[in-house]
């Protein structure tokens, strides 16, 4: 008999958790260390931290040992934690000219002011299965730092700030111009404060795409990419940095540096649009904590699909976007359906047997919940 | 390294605000307040609108209850009470009676709750419309201009379509004769108890981010036909098999091996208690 008519729930919740929590620990006698998490898996870090809307590489990885790797469950453990902590402040609006870039590339231009910055990526390597990872030791790490130093050479200091790619296409006023410092500060909606409404400002739009699930918004992005919709997505340039956080000193009033973000920034040109009776280059935009670039990418192509004046697919409509990416709520809901629901069930069968009974229909009962 | 949780988890600022959108919608029967939902250590879904409203409103001296399906024992309830008895150190009971503050999903206890009480509703899907209309831009707009139409549209067709309303659980109720209201998905049997309840009862939605409420003394009527009747689960001829209640919400259930169908009430602590009053009376 099923788990409601049995009393003694407690003990076998508390039985489940001891097993999950062994056969996460039967791999090895000792336990995973916090450390290695965060570098030997920091794009799953980045992932985590950025679904779970809390920049925090330290917290993440422990999520990611307390879920065993299941990055739906990760995230969710540190959107909770994120529920304990008093909202203090809100950072003053950066501008991502200031990022300290680890990687920057363009597919509009081939040279880009500044040049384009490989970085670490694993783009353009063999997807071949690498053995020599099976057995590794700290000599392998330092022979590849060695490696590495003579083969790409030292070039000289890298500049502190590089400049936009997209501003070159702004200067001859071929994309869409940008908001001014003053209307982004007012007009921030915070949807962590307030429940999203329809139409969503843009401001709502990006904050639930930057903590949305990558691979659901990459599923809808793709969609559009594909067909189902109209942005044929060129990468104006794409950025792996460390942003600047400022804000505003409580007492005297002037800007305080708190630290950097390590952040992804996509800018896509896609379609040519009427502007105020101007044909210009559309603009989708995408950023998102961590290196992640599939998930900017994804955000900055959904972004420029919402722009539409007449959504005709789903990606291009932006209460279907918004209300479906947000892994926490769509994971929790699609596995709440193992609750019982023997009440609700119970109703649907009175029903059914009163319509076979009445000897009308072909019995299709609702059941919504 | 040990950690402190607040009591009731949740910061005091965000407490605030909920309890804040909560009285609006006290104040507006039926409407739904959109309000910014936080997450919860349990999932979406699983009650995490209640789990809100609970740990906002939750007081030191407050005795709990929480339900699911009617019982006490199942594992969501078991769990939910677990977490809010540690985060806030409050007395739990099952008697319904007894309780001050009630958190259920799917069920309205048999048992009359007074104006001491207030009943907490887990809530899926709050929008009565999602089912004749997918857009919440567009919900609002009905809502907002008393557009039933549609509904009552949905009603009539289900009734030429299958001779019955089709509607299980969750069967829309009109509030104070204003809005059309969810009233989560507790049975058709529970509706009645929804009009001029002595107690306060609030509904929450952590994942589509709604609150609404009943206050005490409001009309709730479910919608129907004057020539087609709201009708209740019939469970005319069955009786529970433990306690002998007929009168009260059943689940059923196949028996192994001789696959006979066998009723047993939904709500085990007034189960319980019929039992238990008939096991005293034998003995005095």
């Amino acid at each position: 008999m099923g788990y409601v008519a049995v009393s003694g729930g407690r003990q076998a919740i508390e039985n489940a958790e001891k097993y999950l929590n062994l056969s996460r620990l039967q791999a090895d006698k000792s336990s995973m260390d916090i450390e290695q998490i965060k570098k030997g898996l920091h794009f799953l870090v980045d992932r985590v931290m950025g679904e779970g809307s809390l920049y925090a590489p330290g917290l993440a990885a422990l999520a990611i040992k307390q879920s065993a790797g299941d990055t739906f469950e990760a995230a969710f453990i540190i959107r909770a934690y994120r529920t304990t902590l008093p909202r203090l402040g809100y950072t003053i609006s950066s501008n991502t000219n200031e990022m300290r870039i680890i990687r920057r590339i363009s597919s509009a231009f081939k040279d880009i002011p500044g040049g384009q910055v490989l970085g670490p990526t694993s783009d353009y390597t063999m997807r071949l299965l690498n053995f020599t990872l099976l057995d590794e030791n700290p000599d392998e790490f330092r022979g590849i730092c060695d490696d590495l130093l003579k083969s790409a050479g030292i070039t000289g200091e890298l500049p502190v700030s590089f400049p936009k790619v997209v501003e070159i296409l702004r200067k001859e006023k071929l994309v869409v111009p940008r908001m001014r410092q003053e209307s982004i500060e007012q007009d921030c909606f915070d949807i962590t404060r307030d429940s999203l409404e329809f139409p969503a400002s843009r401001s709502a739009s990006m904050q639930t795409m930057a903590r949305g699930e990558t691979g659901g918004m990459l599923a809808l992005a793709y969609s559009n990419m594909r067909g189902y919709g109209s942005a044929h997505p060129t990468i104006g340039e794409l950025r792996v940095g460390y942003l600047p956080a400022w804000i505003n000193h409580p007492y005297r009033k002037e800007p305080y540096y708190i630290g950097e973000v390590l952040v992804t920034e996509a800018e896509i040109l896609s379609d040519i649009t009427m502007d105020d009776g101007k044909p210009r280059f559309a603009l989708g935009y995408g950023l998102c904590f961590g290196h992640n670039e599939t998930k900017a990418i994804s955000m900055a192509t959904l972004d420029r699909a919402m722009q539409e004046d007449h959504p005709k697919y789903p990606s291009e409509d932006s209460e279907f976007v918004l209300s479906h990416i947000d892994g926490i709520e769509s994971m929790g809901f699609a596995n709440h359906f193992k609750l019982p629901h023997y009440v609700t069930f119970q109703s649907s069968l009175d029903r059914l047997r009163k319509i076979k009974k009445s000897g009308k229909g072909s019995g299709e009962v609702e059941n919504e919940f | 390294m040990s950690f402190e949780y607040n009591f009731g988890f949740i910061d005091e600022n965000a407490k605030r605000e909920i309890r804040r959108k909560t009285l609006k919608a006290v104040a507006l029967p039926g409407y739904q307040v959109p309000f910014g939902s936080r997450e919860l250590p349990i999932a979406r879904g699983w009650g995490t609108g209640g789990l809100q409203i609970t740990l906002a409103i939750i007081g030191k001296d407050d005795i709990l209850k929480v339900i699911d399906q009617g019982s006490d024992d199942s594992v969501n309830a078991v769990n939910i009470k677990k977490f809010i008895q540690k985060v806030t150190g409050v007395q739990t009971v099952i008697d319904t009676a007894k309780a001050t503050l009630l958190q259920t999903r799917h069920r309205i206890p048999e048992e009359k709750l007074t104006e001491e009480q207030i009943l907490v509703f887990q809530v899926p899907l709050p929008e009565p419309l999602r089912i004749v209309e997918a857009s919440e831009k567009e919900t609002r707009r009905m809502h907002a201009e008393a557009d039933y139409s549609a509904m009552w549209l949905y009603l009539y067709e289900s009734i030429v379509k299958f001779g019955e309303i089709t509607l299980g659980a969750g069967y829309p109720v009109m509030v104070n004769g204003r809005y059309l209201m969810s009233p989560s998905p507790i049975p058709r049997f529970d509706i009645p108890k929804l009009n001029m309840s002595e107690n306060l009862l609030i509904f929450c939605a952590g994942r589509e981010r709604r609150i609404y409420a009943i206050p005490p003394y409001t009309s709730v009527e479910p919608i129907e036909f004057e020539d087609h009747r709201f009708r209740v689960e019939d469970f005319k001829g069955q009786k529970c098999e433990e306690c002998g209640s007929a009168g009260t919400y059943l689940n059923e259930m196949v028996e192994t091996g001789s696959g006979e169908r066998k009723y047993f009430c939904s709500d085990t602590s007034y189960c319980k208690k019929v039992k238990e009053g008939k096991k005293n009376e034998t003995a005095s």
